[in-house]
């Protein structure tokens, strides 16, 4: 960020609100139009789901993660935060989800005489207002609009949900054992790229109030509107030694040499020692939230009448990622645990001059054998060779 | 990692959809070989709008079975029609091996980086191609043909498995007598044979170039590229001087698919054409 930035952004007034101004506030994003969508307790963890309330929201929940381990438990109640909204950090699903839906119809067509004519605006553009964003899942998103607006062709339809969606950031009082957004510099305070930023804090009474920080001139308005007043030193003070808190209690780390590292080591034997464990399942790649791979599915009508063009969510670990005529290209799980990790990692930066690793843990945490990319980099280190393997 | 939340950048129109073909009719199929057919397409009233550069590649899409990515084979320098060399080896391509004349087909396009032929100019350009890796060199030496007196010595060296599975044969004899100096090799002779035997590379240290002088545009399975690369390099052409045409699964062309990546380039949009250079160390990693 720049000076001038940062200048800014510290005039830049903050505001105070109270869980009801916090309702009050969202109830008037519905009214305007927007499906909100926030976190939700559903089968044992937290998805984001259309919710109507803040009662909808993980009240007095919080997260146990580690690697291989996920666990929802009740704050006790005579805990200051037994009241909070956003004591649960990420859970396996995040915004891609809404903003790049999992299966999309891209268009249908109906044939007419020899040739077919193409419906090629199937859906209207759904208005979110996302509600509860953490600054990694902002990272995510933002890294996200670069690959679907890569200055050559745009995706519309992301660029049209992102453009239309109103955005709540949450800044974490909390961290997971899994989170490690503080070393890929994604949080765990917000930004950029939101309406409202709040930060959650619970008085030893136990009401909770929010510090706002404004991301646009309708956050402003609409803070203006449910009432909210300047937020006082005190509690901005607060609410930002909660915030470096959480970023002094994360455990993990990438090393900031790692886009080099597995650069110079693609024929390193540690991938072997990964690909011995892993599963080759894809979860890491369905609950990342950058992840942005996809694959075409072409339906038609049983009279062949009509024809559909449909995208789904892809994954590099599918053998059928990588086939060309003869068979695929990284046959082993070795090369591809090696194309995910160096993807993410590494060759990002040369593709869009940013990591494809937020720090938000979901990989670690959604994997069934508890491959910990944070480890695996940490191995790479420590067991460096420079030796590249000429292959004839 | 920006982008401007109260900014209008963002709302695009959703007509601008890059992933919606459009339809051009079938003019003719013309079976090649046994499973390569060249199939010429026009979009009439619109094709003079459509330019590309030899190396570019066309999405082409047939109704409810599949789009796959083809390279254009047709003359860079002639409007009117899309000409494209296809091999039947899945699905849609099967499927487009039945269309005729009358039919629809989608395409989009054309996508991707294309053959250095301005770069070439006044100089020497050597071709190597291997089995249907002539489709898309094709209108790079039609190209080259078509402005002959700005190039030096102008060769190909052409390889493919049988006699009976050399691609453009009739063609071929039109570019020798246009100034293309062609030599031929196959994998397996048959009696009436009387050309070269064995694999295309053997055919690089023929002295037919300048080698300090030229640009080499080499196009193939990927183990032919390799062993190419080698002798052009062995034979004193600088390796800065070599490019190469890359393939890849492609399912939208756009870099959004992520499908084509190889090493940290995306073949839809930074390739097919790379400088060798540029993508030197991954052809040397095995499933990259």
């Amino acid at each position: 960020m720049s000076e001038a930035l940062s200048d800014a952004k510290a005039k830049s007034p903050k505001y105070a609100l109270n869980r009801a101004m916090l309702g009050e506030l969202i109830e008037l994003l519905s009214k305007e139009g927007h499906q909100l969508i926030g976190p939700q307790r559903e089968d044992g963890t937290i998805v984001l789901n259309p919710i109507t309330s803040l009662e909808d929201l993980p009240v007095g929940l919080e997260d146990e993660q580690d690697s291989g381990r996920y666990r929802l438990k009740s704050i006790a109640p005579d805990d200051a935060r037994a009241d909070s909204l956003f004591q649960t950090t990420v859970g396996p699903q995040s915004w891609r989800r809404y903003l790049f839906p999992p299966r999309q119809t891209l268009w249908k067509a109906r044939r007419n005489g020899a040739g077919w004519e193409i419906d090629a605006d199937a859906e209207a553009t759904p208005k979110y207002a996302f509600i509860g964003v953490r600054s990694c899942d902002l990272t995510a998103i933002a890294v996200q609009a670069r690959v679907y607006d890569n200055g050559d062709y745009t995706d519309p339809g992301f660029t049209a949900r992102l453009g239309a969606a109103f955005i709540i950031a949450v800044n974490c009082t909390r961290a997971a054992d899994t989170c490690f957004c503080a070393s890929m510099d994604a949080g765990p305070a917000a930004r950029e790229g939101y309406d409202i930023a709040l930060t959650e804090l619970a008085a030893p009474g136990g009401e909770v109030w929010f510090v706002a920080e404004v991301g646009s001139r309708r956050g402003a308005d609409l803070l203006e509107a449910v009432g909210a007043g300047p937020a006082g030193a005190e509690l901005v003070a607060a609410g930002e030694a909660a915030v470096a808190a959480t970023a002094r209690a994360m455990t993990r780390s990438i090393p900031a040499d790692a886009a080099a590292l597995l650069q110079r080591n693609p024929e390193h034997p540690h991938w072997a020692d990964i690909a011995a464990r892993c599963l080759g399942c894809a979860n890491c790649t369905m609950v990342c939230p950058t992840c942005f791979c996809s694959t075409m599915e072409d339906v038609t009508s049983l009279d062949g009448q009509e024809a559909a063009r449909l995208r789904h969510w892809d994954s590099c670990f599918s053998l059928d990622y990588s086939y060309i005529h003869g068979g695929p290209v990284r046959r082993d799980v070795k090369s591809r645990c090696r194309q995910w990790m160096t993807h993410k990692l590494s060759s990002w930066h040369e593709q869009f001059g940013t990591s494809g690793c937020t720090g938000c843990g979901r990989c670690i945490t959604w994997c069934p054998v508890g491959i910990d990319i944070t480890e695996e980099i940490a191995a790479f280190a420590k067991y460096q060779t420079t030796e590249i393997r000429e292959e004839a | 990692m920006t982008y401007v939340k109260d900014g209008a950048s963002l709302e695009r129109s959703k007509t601008d959809d890059p992933m919606v073909p459009d339809l051009y009719e079938v003019k003719s199929l013309l079976r090649e070989l046994d499973d390569t057919f060249t199939l010429t397409v026009s979009l009439p009233g619109q094709m003079e709008q459509f330019r590309f550069s030899p190396g570019q590649f066309n999405m082409l899409y047939k109704f409810g079975v599949g789009e796959v990515p083809i390279s254009i084979s047709g003359d860079p320098g002639a409007t009117g029609e899309l000409v494209h060399t296809i091999r039947n080896v899945g699905p849609v391509t099967d499927a487009m091996s039945y269309l005729r004349p009358g039919d629809m087909i989608g395409v989009r396009g054309p996508y991707g980086s294309s053959w250095p032929v301005e770069a070439a100019v006044g100089k020497d350009v050597v071709i190597v191609a291997g089995g249907i890796g002539l489709a898309p060199l094709r209108p790079a030496i039609l190209h080259c043909l078509n402005h002959r007196d700005q190039y030096g010595d102008l060769v190909l060296y052409y390889g493919a498995r049988s006699p009976s599975e050399m691609l453009y044969e009739r063609e071929i004899e039109r570019w020798r007598r246009r100034g293309l100096h062609v030599e031929e090799t196959v994998d397996h002779a048959e009696p009436s044979w009387t050309g070269h035997v064995g694999v295309v590379t053997h055919l690089i240290d023929r002295g037919d170039f300048h080698p300090d002088k030229t640009l080499a545009f080499v196009c193939g399975p990927e183990i032919m590229m390799r062993y190419a690369v080698q002798a052009l390099t062995d034979s004193k052409v600088p390796d800065t001087q070599i490019y190469v045409s890359m393939e890849r699964n492609m399912k939208c062309a756009l870099g959004f698919c992520g499908r084509c990546q190889y090493g940290p380039v995306f073949i839809c949009r930074d390739g097919p054409v790379f400088p060798y250079q540029k993508i030197a160390p991954y052809m040397k990693t095995r499933e990259i």
